[in-house]
């Protein structure tokens, strides 16, 4: 079940450059509802937790086997025993909860997570997620919980740049990178623009610094509007 | 003997794991690993190990140092590369580790099945994925499942904060993760603990993991009072 979209049209912001990361990471925040159950994947997805106002109600969950997770620890709040996922120490906050590894991967392919927002190397239009493999022969596989979060959140957000270093865009018509999961993802937030993703092909929600027009020259996906 | 028993050195409690047993190795990064007993493996000399955990090993200690003095067969984990994990990357590199990269909840879930009695079952996780390939697969109302088999233990290693003489051990926050898992899927299980307590001094609905599923507890504590004494 997805989280409904707020605007009623596409908004094309062109009085400004692409998102920043920051940016980004505010702009998937903004849209994760109150009092939901996260789990932020390692890496820039991390940053989102920033912007999570302490009056949202939303509780992270790491899928180490914890809900309930604070902000990154400080000097002697350091505690080897207590780390997120991408085994960085965290603090815990008052109401959180312990629990072993079958018992966190249960709550999350369950479905009882409502988003999960991850990084990744390609999506496709119909939600088709490449995020743990580059499938380069010298690269030694690590799936991590990759492969579980993409499955079993109610809504898996996507945060990523639209174009790689080469310029090639990541939003394909159909991914070339081994795949993580097959129809999981309903967002991608991107630098240049928010996109609906699933079995209806890629909707663009708001762009940044990008025209329409421009958007549809540079990607290979045929894009609708709201 | 089915009774959990209190050793009194790191070598009684590896004592007996034979060349090419099945290890389960707790813990979550350094998070409950349980790096005396596996110091401890290294000593007793068991080869030709498969390791189950979910990274293979970090810098050059506990699981690292295990896999550098070449007792690893084959490594089942869910994330081996890691910025720091150039022990394993060396050996897996030069064809000297036989890799089985499984998804970090399937990993535990096949434990959990293994502990649990259950011969195999069906898992929405990697449809459509390179590693569900080869495997039977089923279309359970409307979904697809791939059907994936337990994960046994000869033995189980893993880390805890407290023990009672009946073997029931409590955990500390996330160091937590796999050892509760483990301690079911394993023939034979064996924690390191940083205390004992006495008899009815954990409050049995903390218990987290009952004394049933363990067999031996190295307790830090009194080992390094023994150093202190020595």
């Amino acid at each position: 079940m997805s989280i409904a979209v707020a605007a009623t049209q596409t908004i094309e912001h062109l009085d400004r450059g692409p998102l920043s990361k920051d940016e980004l990471a505010a702009l998937v925040a903004r849209d994760i509802p109150q009092g939901s159950y996260v789990n932020l994947g390692i890496g820039q997805p991390t940053m989102v937790a920033d912007h999570l106002g302490a009056d949202s109600g939303i509780v992270l969950h790491t899928e180490n086997g914890m809900l309930g997770m604070g902000r990154a620890a400080r000097d002697e709040e350091v505690d080897p025993d207590l780390t997120n996922a991408g085994k960085i120490p965290v603090t815990e906050l008052p109401g959180a909860a312990y629990f072993h590894h079958a018992d966190s991967f249960a709550m999350m392919r369950g479905g009882h997570l409502d988003v999960c927002v991850l990084g990744a190397f390609q999506v496709s239009a119909a939600g088709d997620l490449a995020n743990w493999h580059t499938g380069a022969p010298d690269a030694i596989p690590a799936v991590g919980g990759a492969m579980d979060l993409a499955i079993g959140a109610k809504d898996v957000f996507v945060m990523m740049t639209l174009f790689a270093k080469d310029g090639s865009p990541k939003l394909v018509p159909r991914c070339t990178y081994p795949l993580t999961g097959v129809d999981c993802v309903s967002r991608v937030y991107t630098d240049r623009a928010l996109f609906l993703v699933g079995t209806e092909g890629a909707t663009v929600v708001e762009t940044f610094g990008m025209s329409m027009e421009e958007l549809d020259e540079r990607l290979d996906i045929e894009l609708h509007t709201l | 003997m089915s009774r959990a028993h209190i050793v009194t050195s790191p070598a009684e409690a590896v004592a007996g794991i034979e060349d090419g047993s099945t290890v389960l190795v707790g813990g979550f990064g350094m998070a409950g690993m349980p790096v005396t007993l596996i110091d401890a493996l290294i000593e007793q000399g068991a080869s030709d190990l498969t390791i189950v955990s979910n990274n293979a090993g970090n810098g050059d200690t506990g699981l690292a140092a295990l896999l550098a003095a070449g007792r690893v067969r084959k490594v089942i984990c869910s994330f081996p590369r890691q910025h720091d994990s150039y022990v394993f990357d060396g050996l897996y590199r030069s064809g000297k580790l036989e890799l089985e990269v499984v998804p970090q909840g399937n990993l535990a879930e096949r434990m959990r099945a293994a502990g649990a009695g259950i011969g195999a079952f069906y898992c929405p996780t990697g449809v459509g994925t390179p590693l569900a390939e080869g495997k039977e697969q089923r279309t359970i109302d409307g979904r697809d499942y791939v059907l994936e088999y337990p994960i046994r233990g000869d033995y189980a290693l893993i880390g805890a904060q407290t023990a009672d003489p009946m073997g029931n051990l409590v955990y500390r926050k996330t160091a937590r993760n796999f050892g509760p898992v483990m301690a079911t899927a394993a023939r034979t299980t064996i924690a390191e603990v940083r205390e004992t307590v006495g008899l009815g001094e954990i409050d049995p609905e903390a218990v987290v993991t009952p004394g049933i599923y363990v067999d031996r507890i190295l307790d830090l504590s009194a080992l390094a009072s023994q150093e202190v004494a020595s």
